[in-house]
């Protein structure tokens, strides 16, 4: 079961390394939207659309229906979170890093100001 | 203009994390300080103790030894045997510091961090290269279990800092 869900994340993490899927993602995050549409947006050929959507798709981030003659994308539900919940993980540490080294450095800053 | 300056330091200073590739994740953050200064409080081992180890992440660190020179070594022991060690591969004041993380093994990553100064201020960016995606999956794995009990923790002190 662990074994399966790390598969996943795997596939989501692929999906997400492409620049064009991530917007995907995001114009689809505002509106489902058609594969023609997508390519449109994003000047590109259908079957190169219809690619990116069937990686997003295998990795569980869009589900397509189709409508007519029409293939639909939405966001998928579920594993984009264990995708940000892993950034979120490694954001939060180094935020709270960061946050201590401004610290340090507004005392450096404060040091020199006063030595100099 | 007060307001216009305070929000935008507050926009550059957002720490961004991106998985680059499979094997490759890059953070970014700003400073108002110049490199200088920022290089200064990661290369002193005296200054780098006391921001590396925030009270959220639960940990203590003992021992802090860090020759932060080309080809010199570091090692951080947080007690009961966990130390952490490497290399620096490459040490270019005030702008670039590559070092090894060799406390795993075969399942190494290096970390390049580069000083950048920037109207006025300095962008880092961090760059962590694993050897593989399963190397790079195994490390968040555990990063997660580390921290996760601590997020409460770090909201507490962030509320105390305000």
């Amino acid at each position: 079961m662990v074994q399966y869900a790390e598969v996943d994340l795997d596939a989501s993490f692929a999906a997400l390394a492409d620049g064009t899927r991530r917007g995907v993602l995001e114009q689809l995050g505002r509106a489902e939207s058609s594969i023609t549409d997508l390519a449109e947006k994003f000047d590109m050929t259908l079957t190169g659309m219809r690619k990116h959507v069937g990686i997003l798709e295998q990795a569980g981030l869009v589900t397509t229906e189709k409508v007519g003659r029409v293939r639909y994308c939405r966001i998928g539900a579920g594993r984009l979170d264990e995708v940000a919940a892993w950034i979120e993980t490694y954001h939060h540490l180094w935020d709270a890093r960061f946050s201590e080294l401004d610290k340090v450095i507004e005392q450096l800053k404060r040091k020199e100001q006063s030595d100099g | 203009m007060g307001d216009i300056t305070a929000s935008e330091a507050a926009a550059t200073k957002r720490t961004t994390v991106e998985r680059r590739s499979d094997r490759e994740i890059v953070v970014t953050r700003s400073f108002d300080a110049p490199a200088q200064l920022v290089f200064e409080a990661w290369s002193n081992p005296e200054l780098f103790q006391r921001w590396w180890v925030p009270k959220s992440m639960g940990m203590t660190l003992y021992a802090c030894e860090m020759d932060v020179r080309t080809g010199g070594t570091y090692r951080l022991n947080f007690g009961e045997g966990m130390d952490f060690f490497g290399r620096y591969i490459e040490v270019d004041p005030p702008s670039r510091i590559v070092w090894t993380n060799e406390e795993d093994g075969a399942n190494s990553s290096v970390t390049t961090v580069t000083f950048e100064e920037q109207d006025g201020g300095t962008l880092l960016v961090m760059s962590e290269l694993f050897p593989s995606k399963e190397a790079l999956d195994e490390s968040g794995t555990g990063a997660a279990e580390a921290t996760h009990e601590t997020f409460a923790q770090l909201d507490e002190v962030l509320v105390t800092l305000q």
